[in-house]
């Protein structure tokens, strides 16, 4: 293993809980092994990014994108909270976090 | 920190230089937001809408959902960095910005990191007392506005006290201007001023273009003002604060005067400052301590792999900057004229940032000068009183309106003022305040005349000295009059029906 895919349950159980995702002391450790492959995988990856290298977002060589300004359809509020696990009818419900005000 | 606790602003700028920058961010008012069809509630046309129904999948962030540029927003992001002076690149690309909170779905913001649309650039600003200072601009990027947190529960309401949060994502996405400027040193004493004036300028700027409504209030123009304390002679630059959450131009001054006594003050006594977000409390007039930040923030900025990069042409860019409007400075110098205004006169309305309430109010009929008057005069009484901007106070056509009306004869300015109060008061236009609250000027002659007769009746001794020719002793008559009316007639009307009678 190299350095970079030092990663221990603990930490992958921190990402789960800023993530607000439970997870199973089983798949904790499941992820934490998978997670480290993946981190392993790109660590590989970073030794040939040499800084002459630039960056790719996107495989295919395309620009300027756009969509006209004009509204489309949208969700209904009942939809849009429909995946919500709590809310109260109109907005999402979310545990208080501590941070800063908005 | 107690307004008592804080160091004299002059001693402060004795001992020290203070150095500051602003990050403003800017709704745009398109008619959908950033990356989706789903309509943007900084355009007026969808500004009332109920909590959670501006969205489309991609606002909340749903798997297989992905982002579309709006073009009309590029285009605007465009002119605006052409109007604030800057280069625009001639490619430039979206980054997401990861972070864990709940005001944005997917965990991550999508703007723009080190490939920003618009770079280098300088802003004009004009102060009261005629100096211009040059504020550079670093950038300006495009990125989404958040969706807005309401907390809920706790002692205090404030969010270390919540119990949960409740989400509205209507905001999620709208397409937001960042505007970051250089380091801005050598303000000096005007530093307050230099803030609030700069905001104002980035305002008329956009008003001027017609990107954004601009509306502070509703938080379509957010400042986050730097500021920090480099000890005079030491040539070395303070630890600054970002004190957030300012939303009126006003706060804005008020801001950053008050972090320059709070870290003379911290300074001055040996102490050290906080690397930290701030936050500005309107009713205290002071900033409380927020979020340590330290320019280690790791967001984990990689380029947005579901957009594909924003290449404008030469000609699209040409094509802009032929079509950008008159600067605001240019602007201004030829409403002076129109208005045929003195320098202070119109010194007084810019430094309250009443520029476009006038020119409104002007284009809906009022004369300038009376435009001017209760701009400048009773509703910024009005609005200092209960610390908001004047303009969110009222519309200028209701100005124009209350205008038509004391010029019509049809109220007195006294009874202005109580229609304006009405107005304010959310009672409708001053026609209906007048209607409604009775306060239509006694222009039946009967009626004075009646008043007249008595009050003449009663002070026998007046009627007397009149009739002698000591015309000024109308005065106790008139004032009878105009009391019995309830201030509801025009006094000029009454004094001649006075000396009418009195030599009758």
């Amino acid at each position: 293993m190299s350095e970079t895919a030092a990663l221990d349950s603990a930490q992958v159980a921190h990402l789960a809980n800023l993530a607000r995702i439970e997870l199973s002391p089983d798949e904790l450790e499941k992820l934490t092994g998978e997670l480290g492959v993946i981190l392993d995988s790109i660590a590989k990856v970073s030794e040939v990014a040499t800084p002459d290298v630039p960056a790719t977002s996107h495989p295919v060589p395309m620009s300027n994108v756009f969509r006209a300004d004009e509204p489309g359809e949208t969700l209904t509020t009942e939809q849009a909270l429909s995946g919500a696990p709590e809310h109260d009818g109109t907005r999402f419900a979310v545990s208080a976090i501590l941070g800063e005000e908005q | 920190m107690a307004k008592a606790d804080l160091m004299d602003f002059d001693k402060a700028l004795e001992l020290f230089e203070p150095v500051l920058g602003f990050e403003v961010h800017v709704e745009l008012n398109t008619r959908t937001k950033m990356f989706s069809s789903a309509p943007n509630p900084a355009n007026n046309e969808f500004h009332d809408a109920e909590p959670n129904t501006l969205l489309t999948p991609v606002c909340l962030g749903l798997p297989g959902s992905l982002p579309v540029v709006n073009e009309q927003a590029v285009r605007y992001s465009i002119s605006f960095g052409l109007a604030l002076g800057c280069q625009i690149a001639s490619s430039s690309r979206f980054a997401r910005k990861n972070y864990f909170y709940p005001d944005l779905s997917k965990n991550y913001q999508i703007s723009q990191y080190d490939e920003p649309i618009a770079f280098d650039g300088s802003v004009e600003v004009e102060l009261a007392s005629g100096r211009t200072v040059t504020v550079g601009i670093e950038r300006a990027h495009m990125e989404e506005d958040a969706g807005k947190l309401t907390h809920v529960g706790g002692a205090t309401g404030r969010i270390q006290g919540a119990e949960y949060s409740l989400v509205d994502y209507n905001r999620a996405g709208v397409p937001l201007v960042e505007v970051v400027t250089k380091m801005i040193t050598g303000a000096e004493h005007d530093a307050p001023e230099l803030a609030k004036a700069y905001v104002a300028a980035i305002r008329d700027i956009v008003l001027a273009l017609g990107i954004s409504e601009a509306r502070m209030e509703r938080g379509n123009l957010r400042c986050d003002a730097n500021v920090s304390l480099s000890p005079r002679g030491s040539g070395k630059l303070g630890t600054r604060t970002e004190t957030k959450n300012v939303n009126s131009l006003r706060s804005v001054e008020r801001a950053v005067r008050y972090e320059i006594q709070r870290q003379a003050a911290i300074l001055h006594r040996g102490g050290t400052i906080t690397q930290e977000t701030r936050h500005w409390h309107e009713d205290t007039g002071t900033t409380s301590p927020g979020r340590p930040k330290s320019d280690s923030d790791d967001y984990r900025y990689f380029p947005e792999p579901d957009l594909l990069p924003v290449e404008p042409s030469a000609e699209l860019i040409e094509q802009l900057r032929a079509a950008l409007p008159e600067a605001p400075a240019v602007h201004r110098r030829r409403l002076k004229e129109a208005w045929g205004f003195t320098d202070l006169e119109f010194q007084d309305v810019a430094n309250a940032g009443l520029l476009v309430e006038l020119e409104e109010t002007v284009a809906a009929g009022a004369a300038p000068a009376q435009a001017r008057k209760w701009w400048t005069g009773e509703i910024s009484r009005l609005a200092n009183a209960s610390s908001v901007d004047p303009a969110s106070l009222v519309s200028p056509a209701n100005v124009a309106a209350l205008v038509a009306l004391i010029e019509a004869g049809e109220i007195t300015d006294r009874i202005a003022r109580e229609v304006l109060e009405g107005v304010i008061a959310g009672e409708g236009t001053p026609a209906e305040v007048v209607e409604k609250r009775g306060l239509k000027v006694v222009s039946d002659d009967t009626l004075l005349i009646a008043a007249i007769d008595e009050a003449l009746a009663a002070q026998p001794d007046v009627l007397e000295k009149i009739r002698d020719g000591k015309v000024q002793a109308a005065g106790a008559v008139i004032g009878a009059v105009m009391k019995a009316m309830k201030g509801q007639a025009d006094a000029a009307r009454v004094r001649e029906l006075v000396l009418e009678r009195a030599n009758a």
